[in-house]
């Protein structure tokens, strides 16, 4: 790292005493934490029922949705705590005090990244043993999308938090801005099967690379460069939704 | 932050020492309103000024100005010869809002660990500067407790308390004593008191206008223009009556009257300076651009 500790746009101890500060407030809210955990489960245990005499749809679809669950689930969580940071004061009071801004979208991140993992965790081992998942690549693989797509919905929320006046208007970016890419990623159809334009959109929205590198691990042992390139791209998308929504920090 | 940035405005001030803010020309124009127009007034280090007016007139406005965290706005504010909202301001002007901003769901503790954080404070320091201002708030007993389980009045103690954190200079603060019953208002302004003898100087806002007499001196507003920038006993000798809200309701149609049809115009405030003595008063005179160094840290 530099030298000059001015030079950095965060500053280390801040982020990791926000991150402690966030991770804080969550553990007051049990339920939110369960809600977040047990979601993307549940959803999963329902998709094994509905395709039980069809296997081979499951095997498709399971590991798909592994790009959209978490990233839906992390969104609504992310938008809405970051909004009460700003709607609260509290953000512009951060921002009175030597705090940078990517500090606090940092911190939010470490935090938020923690209980990420910890969702890709559950979900993978769920799938994985009591389902009975059967992926040609590794299941680490496919708990590493899970947290890219947890990530990118993290970051989505923070982003959006700044658009949205309160948490109707947070929640209502949910079908406005998840929605289409959950409808084009190629879950319900196969995106060379969909029109041109709809196709073209499709290669602009990030979940659409964390589907097709879950689709990746489905059918393929070992990493693919498909699989790289795709976990690049969402990993770029991320941190440049990150640094948008420190941006939508003002003073 | 260079001593030759700072010896401009020493000159000038007349007790020997900078003041602690000064505003010249201050504007706020958002949209089409015009929040603040044309103000002018200096605020003496070590002093308690009241920031008095109707609810509405501008005092969170003006208050955000001196934060520096107000878009909008037009001509000069300096605070502790920096321009307003300066990276060097962050650890030595305190700032509590109207509405306490702090966490709900964490303990007073928390919330004052975790802002001391935010200030740069570590290990033994962060320590002191958190049981110092709990002692200071008076809110030992409540140090564990969630938030969002005190009363009103703890609520913004701990507000207070966080902006306490780094020993600041300036501490601007925004309705700290709404809604306050009586003895907790009369505790917080010992505080205040505790906190001007020991050399920092508060901007306090307020609509209630006999908090006038715990103030030094006082900044009267109406309809996002100053009526008076000086102390209680000049305003009451001015206006010639018994109370700040007297005065006040004298203030107001005086103003009126002598600005004519165009009261609103920009350059009212200004024009009137001279006429009354109770605006511009704690002005360094003669108003200059010098008075405002060029700040390499703004």
């Amino acid at each position: 790292m530099k030298s000059s500790r001015r030079q950095l746009p965060f500053t280390l101890s801040v982020t990791l005493s926000t991150a402690r500060r966030v991770l804080r407030q969550l553990s007051r809210d049990r339920g939110s934490i369960v809600l977040m955990l047990g979601i993307p489960c549940m959803l999963m245990v329902l998709l094994k029922l509905m395709f039980d005499h069809t296997n081979s749809t499951f095997e498709r679809v399971g590991p798909q949705v592994f790009g959209v669950f978490p990233l839906i689930v992390m969104y609504l969580v992310a938008s809405v705590s970051m909004l009460r940071e700003r709607t609260s004061g509290t953000a512009e009071r951060l921002l009175t005090l030597p705090v940078q801004r990517l500090d606090i979208i940092l911190g939010y991140s470490l935090a938020f990244g923690f209980l990420a993992l910890l969702q890709a965790l559950a979900s993978t081992l769920l799938v994985v043993w009591p389902l009975g998942l059967d992926t040609k690549g590794p299941a680490y693989l496919l708990m590493a999308i899970a947290m890219l797509g947890a990530l990118l919905g993290l970051a989505l929320g923070l982003l959006v938090s700044a658009f949205a006046r309160n948490e109707f208007q947070a929640v209502q970016f949910l079908p406005a801005g998840v929605l289409p890419q959950f409808l084009l990623c190629g879950l319900f159809l196969p995106r060379s099967e969909m029109h041109g334009a709809l196709d073209g959109l499709s290669q602009v929205m990030p979940m659409t690379y964390a589907v097709q590198a879950a689709g990746e691990v489905a059918r393929h042992g070992g990493i693919t460069g498909i699989f790289v390139r795709d976990a690049i791209v969402v990993l770029l998308c991320v941190i440049a939704v990150l640094v948008a929504s420190a941006a939508t920090l003002k003073r | 932050m260079s001593p030759e940035s700072a010896r401009p405005s020493e000159r000038r001030a007349t007790a020997g020492e900078p003041l602690a803010v000064s505003a010249y020309g201050l504007g706020v124009t958002r949209g089409r309103t015009q929040l603040l127009s044309d103000i002018s007034f200096g605020v003496p280090r070590g002093t308690i000024v009241g920031l008095l007016g109707p609810s509405g007139c501008g005092k969170t406005t003006l208050l955000r100005c001196v934060m520096g965290i107000q878009g909008g706005t037009t001509g000069h504010v300096q605070v502790l010869c920096h321009s307003a909202g300066a990276k060097a301001l962050r650890t030595r002007v305190g700032y509590v809002t109207q509405a306490p901003s702090v966490y709900a769901d964490l303990t007073v503790l928390e919330n004052l660990q975790y802002f001391s954080a935010a200030l740069g404070l570590r290990g033994w320091r962060r320590e002191n500067a958190v049981v110092r201002v709990i002692k200071e708030v008076d809110l030992a007993e409540y140090a564990d407790r969630p938030v969002k389980r005190l009363s009103g009045g703890q609520y913004s103690r701990v507000s207070l308390a966080v902006a306490l954190l780094g020993t600041p200079d300036l501490l601007v603060m925004d309705e700290p004593t709404v809604g306050l019953d009586p003895l907790v208002r009369r505790e917080l302004w010992s505080v205040f008191r505790r906190l001007a003898e020991g050399g920092t100087t508060l901007m306090v806002s307020s609509h209630v206008m006999d908090e006038a007499d715990r103030c030094d001196r006082l900044l009267l507003m109406r309809e996002g223009q100053l009526l008076a920038s000086c102390n209680r006993a000049e305003l009451l000798a001015h206006t010639g009556s018994g109370s700040v809200e007297e005065a006040f309701a004298r203030l107001v149609p005086r103003k009126e009257s002598a600005c004519g049809p165009a009261r609103r115009g920009r350059g009212a405030a200004l024009g009137e300076a001279g006429s009354s003595p109770l605006l511009g008063e704690a002005l360094p005179e003669p108003l200059s651009l010098s008075f405002f160094p060029e700040e390499p840290c703004s």
